[in-house]
């Protein structure tokens, strides 16, 4: 259980977090999702007090992180891999963390085969490859058997075997009934990943819900609609209510299902090619929600290739939202 | 107990803490050697086998300040304080370990060059019977793990290696060699200097020299020996005091 509290840390006139609170329960895997820049590793950091928080509070099992007295044993965290000593082995870089919280050192060579890295714990931690870090600081997380676990941005750089094992452990470790805590930029790999979200943005907080309702509230249904008498039938859609936009060979309709597009196409007499409900996507969805609080968006989509940063600054309305690049033209 | 333990196995599963202890005990001891080897018997004195010792603290300043410097370079400052939140009883321990292996090398030099001198030097006496004499060499276990102590606490408040080590260095081998040249007021400020006030501790006024001009400059301080070695861990342990304080109050 982790309990935050009007988090809020500033540096100077930049506000990183600013009046969080949220709670991550127990038995399932919570994401943090959030764009790159809104206070995500903040917050984790502040967590485990490594950061000073301007104001508000945080605490883990119901205590703040500096009152824990083996704190390695109630909270597991891997905030970077890279935070490893590169010329100090893998087996020397866990005996001295399982020494600081008494932890038995037979326990180093547990954790090491629990993430596959018992082969080469002699060797050096700076020789190791992305994933390999990755391991490792998942091993170092799992020394104390802790109650709860948090990551940040596990997937970053790994390759799909190694997504897939991660979250798999993550699952794994939920079902034991742990807290799993664990922070990306990505949607869709939390739609994969987490139960539970607590989204933000710029540093302040979005939603927080079970992943289905996000993704549900988030995701805009929308009919591809392609007819030879397309100039007809736009104005008809439009006073029934729907929102149209051009696409390539055709229009997009929102705001009216494919059944109801349908009967209004055959009591008009008009002839359609296609008609294909598509559902939006978890990054359509996530821009939607984050639209506004993206820190450093790009003016770059605002022309004819829109990219998703670009269409990030154009605010949350999300009836706007272009779902392919090709359609910004209007 | 358990941090102190642990602070010694972050610090010997690392190479550059044992390289830095054997180029200090080549530069002494080779030191001692090459003086012993190029003067004339009537030079060579206890005082005169410990000539080297300048360079042992330089190189000794050197590891002590990668050794924190290091924790901040590669984030393991923040594992550690994640596995330990309290900073001050990391910082200690992590003082005394390091201070321990500076003064452990210290003794080992100082002792080194002592014997090597008496072997390139048949037939003079080199035996330590005065108090003089004890200090001038197992004095630099006590001076070693200060200066270890200093250069620790400015490596906790700058955090980079290179600025550290620049800063230490600089000071050391320019700032306190030069500011005598100040005209009226530099000679009196370098009278306070730490690093020329600790020099009266071991060599005070010369007694362990065979001739007084054998050797570097004597120490300007007018401290008495173990005054003036009270005065360099005054320095250090307040360094050391306000870098803890720094440190509990930043982001890590």
């Amino acid at each position: 259980m982790i309990e935050a509290k009007g988090l809020t840390k500033r540096y100077g006139d930049t506000t990183a977090v600013n009046g969080l609170s949220f709670t991550v329960e127990p038995g399932q895997v919570t994401g943090f999702l959030g764009p790159n820049g809104a206070g995500k590793s903040t917050t984790m950091r502040m967590i485990l007090g490594l950061d000073r928080p301007t104001s508000g509070t945080v605490t883990v099992a119901g205590k703040r992180y500096h009152e824990l007295r083996h704190p390695l044993r109630t909270v597991g965290a891997l905030l970077d891999a890279r935070w490893v000593h590169p010329n100090r082995s893998a087996a020397a870089h866990l005996k001295w963390l399982a020494k600081s919280n008494d932890i038995p050192q037979r326990r180093v060579d547990e954790v090491l085969d629990i993430v596959g890295l018992t082969a080469v714990a002699g060797k050096r931690a700076g020789g190791f490859s992305l994933g390999m870090s990755q391991r490792l600081g998942i091993a170092a997380a799992l020394l104390g058997d802790p109650e709860i676990l948090m990551f940040d941005e596990p997937v970053n750089g790994l390759d799909p075997e190694g997504i897939l094992w991660i979250r798999r452990f993550m699952h794994r470790r939920a079902e034991e009934g742990r807290t799993v805590f664990v922070s990306s930029h990505l949607l869709s790999e939390m739609a994969l990943t987490a139960h539970e979200l607590v989204v933000v943005g710029k540093g302040e907080l979005i939603a927080q819900s079970s992943t289905r309702e996000f993704v549900a509230r988030a995701t805009e249904n929308s009919v591809k609609v392609r007819s030879p008498h397309l100039a007809e039938f736009q104005p008809l859609l439009t006073e029934a209510g729907a929102t149209v936009r051009s696409e390539d060979g055709g229009v997009l309709v929102s705001g009216m299902d494919s059944e109801s597009i349908g009967e209004l196409a055959a009591s008009n007499g008009i002839v359609l090619h296609e008609l294909s409900p598509s559902q939006g996507s978890l990054e359509q969805a996530f821009m939607r929600i984050t639209g506004d609080s993206v820190e450093y968006s790009s003016s770059l989509g605002n022309g004819t290739d829109g990219g998703p940063g670009g269409e990030g600054g154009g605010g949350p309305g999300g009836a706007e939202q272009q779902p392919e690049p090709a359609a910004a033209h209007t | 107990m358990t941090l102190l333990a642990v602070e010694r196995m972050k610090l010997f599963t690392t190479r550059s803490p044992w390289w830095c202890a054997v180029i200090t005990l080549l530069l002494v001891i080779g030191f001692a050697a090459l003086m012993t080897a190029t003067s004339d018997g009537g030079f060579v004195s206890v005082g005169m086998s410990q000539s080297g010792h300048f360079f042992g603290i330089t190189v000794i300043l050197v590891l002590a300040a990668l050794a924190i410097t290091t924790e901040y370079r590669f984030g393991t400052i923040r594992t550690t304080f994640q596995a330990v939140p309290n900073r001050t009883a990391v910082l200690l321990a992590k003082t005394g370990v390091v201070g321990a292996l500076a003064a452990a090398v210290g003794l080992l030099a100082a002792f080194g060059a002592l014997g090597v001198t008496a072997l390139l030097s048949s037939g003079v006496d080199l035996s330590l019977s005065t108090g003089a004499e004890w200090r001038q060499v197992a004095g630099n276990g006590l001076v070693y793990g200060l200066a270890a102590v200093l250069a620790l606490a400015v490596g906790i408040l700058v955090r980079h290696s290179a600025g550290a080590i620049a800063l230490l260095l600089i000071y050391i081998g320019v700032v306190e060699s030069l500011t005598p040249i100040i005209p009226e007021i530099g000679p009196t400020i370098h009278e306070w200097m730490p690093f020329n006030v600790v020099e009266k501790f071991l060599s005070g006024d010369g007694a362990t020299r065979a001739v007084a001009e054998a050797g570097p400059p004597l120490s300007t301080s007018t401290l008495s020996p173990w005054l003036a070695l009270g005065y360099f861990a005054a320095v250090a342990f307040a360094a050391l005091a306000a870098a803890i304080a720094v440190a509990n109050r930043r982001d890590a």
